[in-house]
């Protein structure tokens, strides 16, 4: 290599490819982005980390299964049994209402409706407008709808004017009805992308054989997104099982001495009774060791569930990339 | 040939269509009542038909059998159908009751030249007023005392701040996080990165809070050495934990749409791969980042249960990020057990309610147009 | 023009394949068809007429409307919005576009086989009970039968009478595409038609599909749609010639082949253009 020859663009063939000038900048950007990367797993861990190493040594069967009686602010007596039950039953109440009304409507959406059409578009407005109403104005919503115009109106149908409370209150059904709407659009879109996954072949394949829309729709298209739409469930049950907003005035008990027996009962509830922990515990640093415990049983519920949801979704859009 | 047996009528498949449509519409109708429901809970101040005057006008028990029944009847707050289910003793009793408590403010009250003030009207929701005692007029939201001041202004300011400074902190971590995972890195790093960042849109809201409450406040503290514990910074640092996962993804779908082609021209014409990203790539999904920006206030706004833990809950006016602060989804989360069913603190949380619903329908609907015009776009669509 | 085989041994035994000597008459047909996609015309007053058991072939460049054409006889066109004809498609002369006339039911009688094998995702037992379910099929000895014949007659039998309970998918492309044909004739429709059924097989399994198709022949009216001008002589009996959504011609297919009577068409099978 001469040293002294001016620059030239093409001076890479002579010099083996080597780049002509190192480029700082690029590297430095490069590296820059990395970090960003870097240190948003740096939270992800320190978060999971801390809540682990705290809350794993207090992680008991006894914890798990223990119904603490009154004090369960003192490690020795606390337990989360009836959050946990309180949580996954109205979680389940909750799948029960928005999975067919989810998956009904993703079907019209993709099944039946023009792509352009008025009721379309208005629609996926509303669904992506329910996606973004905060979680505390469905709690507001479940008061005021369910639990004050539903519920008393049921009461004041079934029990007179007795003035009878049984709907007309904060309970069960009404918690899982909130999260319900909450949950919606997650479930919609979920069942939509898988059902745009399938091959539009095999519809045709069907009505060529003199096959209705529906007999195509419940025989070939429903039982082929079915993970789609398991998938959905999933990640509507993984967003509702840590939500605390709406159930706050909808149903959730600080403290009840019973597990709930029936839908018109309050419940105690996983995320409820991790901010009751954090605020109200008499002696915080008495109280960390079950908090965390409390976080940890929390998380790996909701954890487990979203994980996956996440690897059923990106199996079954590798499927469709490989597909079309 | 069998095709001419004439058309065949399908009930089922009839009704089944009708009942698909009908039950699609659930979308529209839920985003419908939750508006109506939350609007008509704080219709009566909007309207300003409330009073909240500490003293308010008597009318003498002793006269109950010569008013009107539509007087008594606004006068004791009651609805139609509840005045008429009642007999004329319990009224008179209400009555009664009425004229007691009245007859019970203390002196000091009854002497308060804000005593006469109805606080829910609008000039005293959103103005400064000088209240007795104070020796300038403020912003006070202060719920339960003898005189209920309901401003929301610190609370609307404590909301903003938290939120400004979520975004802050959010959003050059998650650009960059998605500059680098859509465009630098190598497919097979990209695909468990990707995950692994939305894997944060997994935690539980009220996980992240107690997090900051308990752990994180302290962390900061420290090396910071601030003087309140819990401030909107904490507030912003945790809410971050929410908003870079959603401010990510979007700008990465962004990013990822930006057809392939364009980024691999300019490397092609020998640009690095940083150059192709920052020069072609982020311009070409601008409208995606600005867009990921709005989608991620929005979000912030909206969080709950961060907020409420690790935000300290003061409602003071003070744009400081060290100073403890109270949003406006916290205070509806902190005061609705206590607010009594129909009163005015009640009505006021869901007026708050009904203006965070407003904010996050434009957020969103703003955030959702750009995205929908950026596809269309770089699908040839326009 | 037919070489038996032992696929045409199995399918003689049959029992309405007793169609030797014939003449053919019409069985669809085509009278000033056209055809528009929002304002674009993709088909041009088409007007012919496709006779019973014989094997007719649509050629012609692509995009020349010949696939939009074949979806006309079976009204698939139906599932695309923007769609709109004009003219009218007879079978057996009933319109097959008239309001009286039920599409399900049209489809039951013109079955269709389609460029991409597209078998269900279940059982290869299931993919052909399927159809006969939706017809009302419940008997469990019936369905049975018919899923062995229906194989047979699509020369699958040998190959999956072992695995009838595994999945579809798990089959090669031919075999597959056969599949689909065996589903096809198991509901026994009066016409098949056939959208490149063979375009994404090796020659092998190409080969089988055309040797299969002349054993069909006898019992089905077939209408195929093929870019392959080889596989047209091998197969058909007659030709249409499709260019820029018109029929330019439409002759016995030694005629087409040998002698056309258009400028274009003879470009077009000698290879000039397309």
């Amino acid at each position: 290599m001469t040293p002294a020859s001016p620059a030239s663009i093409n001076a890479g063939s002579a010099n083996g490819f080597r780049s002509a000038s190192f480029d700082y900048t690029s590297y430095f950007f490069t590296g820059i982005t990395g970090l960003a990367v870097a240190l948003i797993l740096t939270m992800l861990f320190v978060l999971l980390g801390t809540i682990l190493a705290n809350g794993w040594p207090s992680l008991s069967w006894r914890f798990i299964t223990a119904n603490p009686q009154k004090d369960f602010f003192e490690p020795a007596s606390a337990g989360v049994l009836p959050m946990i039950v309180g949580t996954s039953v109205r979680v389940i109440l909750m799948t029960i209402f928005v999975i067919p009304v989810g998956v009904i409507t993703a079907i019209y959406l993709t099944e039946y409706a023009h792509a352009s059409s008025l009721s379309t578009r208005v629609i996926r407005g509303a669904v992506n407008n329910l996606a973004g109403v905060p979680s505390i104005v469905f709690g507001l919503f479940g008061a005021g709808f369910f639990v004050h115009f539903v519920g008393k109106s049921m009461d004041g149908f079934i029990y007179g004017a007795a003035g009878t409370k049984v709907w007309g209150q904060e309970c069960l059904l009404w918690a899982s009805m909130t999260l319900a709407v909450m949950t919606l659009p997650v479930v919609i879109v979920a069942t939509e992308e898988s059902l745009r996954a399938i091959l539009p072949g095999l519809r045709e394949a069907s009505l060529a054989l003199g096959a209705t829309k529906l007999q195509t729709i419940v025989r070939i298209v429903v039982p082929q997104a079915l993970p789609g739409i398991m998938t959905g469930g999933i990640l509507a049950v993984g967003r509702a099982a840590g939500e605390v907003a709406p159930i706050l005035f909808t149903g959730a008990a600080y403290y009840m001495a019973d597990l709930p027996k029936s839908l018109s009962n309050q419940f105690m509830d996983l995320g409820y009774h991790v901010f009751i922990l954090s605020t109200q515990s008499p002696d915080i640093e008495k109280t960390r060791t079950t908090l965390y415990a409390t976080v940890l049983v929390l998380l790996l519920l909701t954890f487990a569930l979203n994980f996956v949801a996440v690897l059923i979704r990106s199996k079954i859009r590798r499927q469709m990339r490989a597909a079309h | 040939m069998g095709i001419h047996r004439g058309h065949k009528a399908r009930p089922l498949e009839w009704v089944a269509e009708k009942l698909i449509f009908a039950i699609s519409l659930s979308a529209i109708l839920m985003v419908f009542l939750i508006f109506l429901f939350v609007a008509r809970e704080a219709w009566p101040i909007f309207t300003g038909s409330m009073n909240s005057a500490a003293i308010q006008p008597v009318l003498q028990a002793s006269d109950t059998a010569k008013l009107k029944p539509e007087v008594l009847q606004s006068y004791l707050g009651l609805t139609k159908a509840g005045f008429t289910a009642m007999d004329r003793e319990s009224i008179q009793a209400l009555m009664e009751v009425r004229q007691a408590a009245m007859d019970e403010l203390p002196a000091s009250v009854r002497s308060d030249k804000d005593a006469n003030l109805n606080t829910v009207s609008w000039k005293y929701l959103i103005q400064p007023h000088q209240w007795t005692g104070y020796d300038k007029p403020e912003y006070i939201w202060q719920p339960i005392s003898t005189i209920n001041k309901y401003n929301i202004i610190p609370l609307v300011i404590g909301s903003i701040k938290a939120s400004l400074v979520a975004l802050a902190f959010s959003v050059p971590l998650a650009l960059g996080a998605a500059i680098y995972v859509s465009q630098l890195a190598r497919p097979a790093l990209k695909e468990w990165l990707k995950p692994a960042i939305e894997m944060l849109a997994g935690i539980p809201s009220v996980v992240v809070g107690s997090f900051a409450y308990i752990f994180l406040a302290t962390v900061l503290q420290k090396f910071l050495g601030y003087e309140s514990r819990l401030n909107a910074l904490l507030a912003g640092v945790a809410l971050g934990f929410a908003i870079i996962p959603v401010v990510f993804s979007i700008a990465e779908d962004a990013l990822t749409s930006v057809p392939r082609a364009y980024t691999q021209a300019a490397l092609a014409l020998g640009a690095s791969k940083w150059k192709a990203a920052w020069q072609i790539g982020l311009p070409a999904a601008i409208p995606g980042v600005f867009a990921a920006v709005v989608l991620g206030f929005g979000r912030a706004i909206g969080e709950t249960m961060i907020v409420l833990l690790a935000s300290g809950n003061a409602s003071i006016v003070s744009w400081s990020v060290f100073d403890s602060t109270r949003t406006m989804t916290a205070t509806i989360a902190a005061e609705m057990a206590e607010a009594v069913f129909g009163g005015n603190h009640y009505r006021i949380l869901f007026l708050i309610g009904a203006l965070l619903f407003v904010v996050t329908f434009f957020s969103n609907l703003a955030g959702d147009l750009i995205i929908h015009r950026l596809k269309a776009k770089m699908e040839g669509k326009v | 023009m037919t070489e038996s085989s032992s696929i045409s041994k199995k399918f003689a035994s049959l029992p309405d394949a007793e169609s030797s000597n014939r003449e053919p008459k019409a069985l669809i047909q085509a009278v000033d068809l056209s055809l528009y996609y929002g304002a674009t015309r993709a088909l041009k007053n088409i007007s012919l007429s496709i006779r019973e058991k014989l094997v007719t072939a649509f050629i012609g460049p692509s995009g020349c409307g010949k696939t939009t054409f074949l979806r006309c006889i079976n009204r698939m066109n139906d599932l695309i919005d923007s769609v709109r004809t004009e003219g009218q498609i007879q079978i057996a002369g009933h319109d097959i576009n008239a309001p009286d006339v039920d599409v399900i039911e049209l489809r039951k009688r013109v079955g269709m086989v389609f460029q991409r094998s597209n078998p269900f995702p279940k059982a290869i037992y299931e993919n052909i009970a399927y159809g006969l379910r939706l017809h009302g099929v419940r008997d469990r000895a019936t369905i049975d039968e018919t899923v062995e014949k229906s194989l047979r007659g699509a020369a699958l039998w040998d190959e999956v009478k072992d695995r009838l309970d595994s999945s579809a998918m798990g089959l090669s492309g031919g075999q597959q595409q056969r599949l689909c044909i065996a589903r096809t004739i198991a509901i026994r429709p009066e016409i098949i038609l056939m959208d490149e059924p063979a375009s994404a097989l090796d020659p092998i399994a190409t080969a089988k599909i055309e040797e299969l198709i002349l054993e069909l022949k006898s019992q089905f009216t077939i209408v195929i749609v093929t870019h392959n001008m080889q596989q047209a002589t091998r197969i058909s009996d007659e030709t249409a010639f499709f260019y820029l959504g018109e029929l330019i011609e439409f002759a016995p297919t030694g005629k087409i082949f040998t002698n056309p009577s258009r400028k274009q068409t003879e470009d077009y099978v000698t290879g000039r253009f397309g």
